[in-house]
């Protein structure tokens, strides 16, 4: 049993190693037991209910359900096919362009916007009474009242999927230059030098090696898309919805026997997740097949300006909605009446900013309070660990690299009410300490994935100089790797960050109301749907990220304003 | 041991000295005593935080409990309900038996119904022997004892009333020169005139199913079915009237039916953005506190069914192991003296119509309501009609059951 290598200890940064994985071993088993417990109707909770088998047979028996079921499915397939294809096509065409490193600028505030903000952007944007139509009203298009059209919240889910695609390019662009830097360019210049086009070039050069990198947040995406709940509440599919939000309805019904059906469907939910990525590994296996093929046969694809030009025009709409998304939610924040179809507020007003200055503050320095505490505390963490795996020359095994991820990978919804539970039984819920725990489990895993590879793809023989030297590991470690590795160190720092301040259910599930965040706010908030007050919350939501990711960035190069070779400008990094 | 037999005995006779005050629950009979254990204590108040009026009323009330009783109160704003009947249920199950997280909780009937049969509650009655619970009309008001179709037996303290009331703009085209479609023919025929232009929140959200359960209401031969419990062989046969005018008006509906309104406030926002030209709540004041915001345009106006609508009231409760029961009640009696009613009446704060017997009210008392001048947008009490009360609560999930068949399986 090679695998139960991570629970040998030899030193002290071993023993870090086992307790990360038991910080996201012990919850995250516990939450699921609990979970299989309520749907089976044995555990404590479910005891109530008396004994009933048909928890499954109930959510089957659903009006839709297989609509909602292939809903989630699809969702959670198709999301990631578009931002990845865009993702990589756009930088094998762009990646060499003056123009790139504006993009990349553009995508780092893109990637601080939470994905409900994003939505509600998108949503005042595109909805037949949002603001494109407003625009055109009433002397283009005639309108004089919204038109009937199912643009938003269709039944297939395009509107949804759209709202994904725009949030995971940016995720999936950050990973992806973050994994470039160990890649070698030049296999793409060999790849052209034999008549290649350019893009076709990068993809068979070096987009395989690229994914390698990248394949586990890919993995995240479709996890994630298959399973989220705020972007479907704000533009998803209504009758039926996604199977997600049949989750929640049943775990927000008075009928608290419904309880036991939420999680036999949370169980459902993991299994369509599953199923998501099992396709995806084996559409992984075609791809690859066909790509061989092509390569074989000498296809050369070598006229692919117009294409270059087709994913450069799609990347600069999906960055622009966001964007233009953002600026809506700055109009809504400030209009004291907007109506249909003015194109700009007809009064305009402060009074929510005014009005809850005092509870943005409050509510948003807890947030920043806990992403900070929880971002640090798992960045030393992944530190350690990079470190322990360099030191005893040591890889992580699957089953080390599969428990990092599994926070990802079951959908949140399904086992936050367990998790819940056992902070109560062990009477440690309520507190910040107990929220940033919880954080913990959720921030780790991206910090992990987004600092490992530039982690690993470090020249060594730095170090080995400076041992020569006399330098001991520890120094080696913070005068030589830590500041070389500067920037990619702050930059997963600042996704941590961003990633805590967007977390709602552990927020308000382990802080039992008494950690209000500007999360908690902001969604209790929109359950009312005054956009002035959306509109001022999400804006708080998203500038708290932003502030680090602009720090991130901008702390390397003024560090190393002097130190040429250390500027994070190779890759725009 | 005689001296760890000693500790033993000292330790139980503090134990029993202690005990009977632990065990004492706060009593407001003995109002005074109530208050002076409730001073200095901290109310957590688990309430649906989606207003941005409602929480200025109670961060209002908050300051007034802590200037008059020394109570601290703090409002945990939750999206649904069913969050904190949940967390009080994980508690229990947990043996957390005294200290829970929720200290007061603002409940709609089918979330106290719940909590009720799962022992949640805080177990004596309490409400009715709150001192302002005499001015409350709980003589006329069935409501006030009945909440949907749940009896409330002073285990939750009433807050506020309501009734499903439409409203629309009268400027608009469709409506000028008509009166607004008031019985459920005349609203069929609208529909169906005014093609896109109407729709209700799917059901299960409370305001969804109210609306099935209004159109039954006014399609049943004997009313009197409703109040039994719905049982599968004359469910059908009761119904049919409701899914022929439901199939009737459904192409004719807002995105054609494919899309339904989330909830009251969805609704709200889709009259606000003119997707739609009727929209309905269970606060008729709602509509003319749109209006003094600005969402809702002056000729606003409200209307109501011809015969009848549902109304019921909404409450607060204490769970069963709340830290802060002293002062929670005393929250809860706060809520129900004129002064904060008559604040949570006016239109420009929050518009909930009140408990209180006008009647019962002494000179000083009335002018606290004396000021309030409901909006043009609000119907007058004679305007209001009969009020339906609310059908046996297993209309509810069988109505929804049918209605996700029916409409909600897309197909």
């Amino acid at each position: 049993m090679p695998n139960l290598q991570i629970f040998l200890v030899r030193s002290k940064l071993d023993m870090l190693r086992l307790v990360v994985l038991m910080l996201l071993l012990i919850p995250i088993s516990a939450a699921t037991l609990t979970l299989v417990g309520s749907a089976f109707k044995w555990h404590g909770v479910s005891e109530l209910f008396g004994i009933n088998a048909t928890a499954f047979g109930a959510v089957v028996a659903e009006p839709g359900f297989w609509k909602s079921v292939s809903l989630s499915f699809w969702i959670g397939l198709i999301t990631p096919l578009i931002a990845l294809s865009v993702v990589m096509i756009f930088i094998a065409a762009f990646l060499n362009s003056p123009s790139f490193k504006w993009v990349w600028a553009i995508m780092k505030p893109v990637l601080a916007v939470p994905h409900a903000a994003a939505a509600f952007g998108l949503l005042f944007l595109i909805a037949p009474s949002g603001f494109i139509i407003r625009l055109l009203s009433p002397e283009i298009s005639g309108f004089l009242r919204p038109p009937d059209w199912l643009i938003v919240n269709d039944p297939a889910g395009v509107s949804f999927a759209l709202a994904l695609v725009i949030k995971e390019i940016p995720f999936l662009f950050f990973v992806t230059m973050a994994a470039l830097p160990q890649t070698d360019l030049r296999r793409t210049q060999i790849a052209a030098g034999y008549g290649h086009g350019q893009i076709w070039s990068w993809l068979i050069s070096v987009f395989p090696a690229v994914y390698l990198q990248i394949r586990l947040p890919v993995f995240a995406v479709i996890a994630f898309a298959s399973s989220t709940v705020d972007v479907a509440l704000i533009l998803g599919p209504v009758a039926p919805p996604p199977l997600s939000i049949q989750i929640l309805r049943w775990m927000n019904d008075p009928d608290l026997a419904k309880g036991s059906i939420a999680a036999a469907a949370a169980i459902i939910q993991i299994g369509i997740t599953l199923l998501a990525l099992l396709t995806w590994w084996i559409g992984e296996h075609i791809v690859l097949h066909l790509a061989r093929m092509a390569a074989m046969r000498g296809w050369r694809f070598k006229r692919d300006l117009p294409f270059r030009l087709f994913v450069g025009a799609i990347m600069a709409i999906a960055v622009g909605l966001v964007c233009f998304g953002i600026a809506l939610l700055v109009l809504w924040s400030v209009a004291g009446v907007w109506r249909f179809p003015n194109a700009l507020p007809e009064i305009w007003t402060f009074k929510s900013w005014v009005s809850q200055f005092q509870n943005l503050v409050e509510t948003g320095w807890r947030a920043a309070k806990i992403a900070f505490v929880s971002s640090a505390l798992s960045l030393m963490l992944v530190l350690a660990n990079l470190e322990n795996e360099h030191r005893s020359n040591i890889r992580p095994t699957r089953l080390a690299w599969w428990t990092i991820f599994i926070p990802l990978l079951v959908p949140q919804i399904a086992f936050m009410g367990g998790l819940s539970v056992l902070f109560l039984r062990l009477g440690i819920d309520g507190t910040l300490w107990s929220v940033v725990l919880v954080h913990i489990i959720f921030v780790f895993p991206y910090v992990y994935l987004t600092l490992a590879d530039p982690w690993n793809a470090f020249d060594t023989r730095y170090l080995d100089v400076a041992r020569t030297l006399g330098k001991s590991d520890n120094r080696a470690f913070w005068e030589i790797r830590l500041p070389i590795l500067l920037a990619p160190v702050l930059g997963a720092f600042a996704l941590g960050f961003a990633v805590s301040i967007a977390q709602y259910l552990p927020t308000l599930l382990i802080g039992a109301g008494r950690q209000p965040t500007i999360t908690t706010e902001a969604v209790a908030l929109a359950s009312g749907g005054n956009r002035r007050l959306i509109g001022t919350y999400a804006l708080v939501q998203t500038l708290l990220p932003f502030v680090f990711f602009a720090l991130a960035s901008l702390v390397p190069k003024i560090a190393w304003s002097n130190r040429r070779a250390l500027l994070p400008t190779r890759m725009g990094q | 041991m005689p001296v760890l037999k000693k500790l033993h005995i000292l330790f139980a006779a503090a134990m029993l000295a202690v005990t009977p005050v632990m065990a004492d629950e706060p009593d407001p009979k003995n109002w005074d005593q109530l208050l002076e254990e409730a001073k200095g204590q901290e109310v957590f108040w688990h309430a649906w935080g989606g207003s941005e009026n409602i929480n200025a009323y109670i961060a209002w009330v908050g300051d007034e409990v802590n200037s008059r009783y020394g109570v601290t109160l703090t409002q945990v704003k939750i999206s649904e309900t069913a969050n904190v009947v949940a967390r009080v249920l994980a508690e229990q199950s947990a043996g957390r038996d005294e200290g829970g997280a929720v200290d007061l909780v603002w409940v709609n009937g089918e979330n106290f119904a719940a909590m009720k049969r799962q022992g949640l509650l805080m177990s004596y009655p309490w409400s009715t022997d709150l001192p302002n619970y005499q001015l409350t009309d709980f003589e006329n008001k069935a409501v006030l004892s009945m909440d949907f179709t749940e009896s409330v037996d002073g285990l939750e303290s009433p807050w506020g009333t309501a009734q499903l009331t439409f409203y629309y703009d009268s400027a608009n085209p469709s409506f000028v020169g008509n009166s607004p479609p008031t019985s459920l023919d005349d609203l069929a025929d609208w529909i169906e005139k005014n093609p896109g232009r109407f729709t209700y929140a799917a059901p299960p959200n409370f305001i969804g199913t109210t609306f099935l359960k209004q159109v039954l209401y006014g399609l049943v031969d004997d009313i009197a079915v409703l109040r039994q419990p719905a049982d599968q062989e004359t469910f059908d046969e009761v119904t049919a009237p409701l899914w022929a005018w439901l199939d009737r008006v459904q192409p004719d509906l807002w995105r054609s039916g494919r899309v339904y309104a989330a909830d009251t406030t969805n609704l709200k926002t889709l009259l606000s953005d003119n997707e739609i030209d009727i929209a309905m709540t269970f606060n008729p004041g709602e509509a003319s506190s749109a209006v003094i915001e600005g969402l809702l345009p002056e000729t606003t106006r409200s209307f109501v069914m011809d015969y009848g609508s549902i109304g019921n009231a909404h409450f607060v409760a204490i769970p069963f192991n709340a830290n802060a029961k002293a002062a929670a009640m005393v929250v809860a009696n706060f809520l129900m003296s004129p002064e904060a009613q008559a604040r949570k009446s006016d239109e420009a704060i929050w518009g909930d119509p009140t408990v209180l017997a006008i009647d019962k009210l002494n000179v000083e008392q009335l002018s606290f309501f004396d000021s309030l001048a409901p909006g043009e947008a609000t119907l007058s009490a004679e305007e209001f009609g009969a009020i339906l009360s609310e059908p046996d609560a297993s209309w509810s999930d069988a109505l929804d059951a049918e209605w996700a068949r029916r409409y909600g399986a897309g197909n």
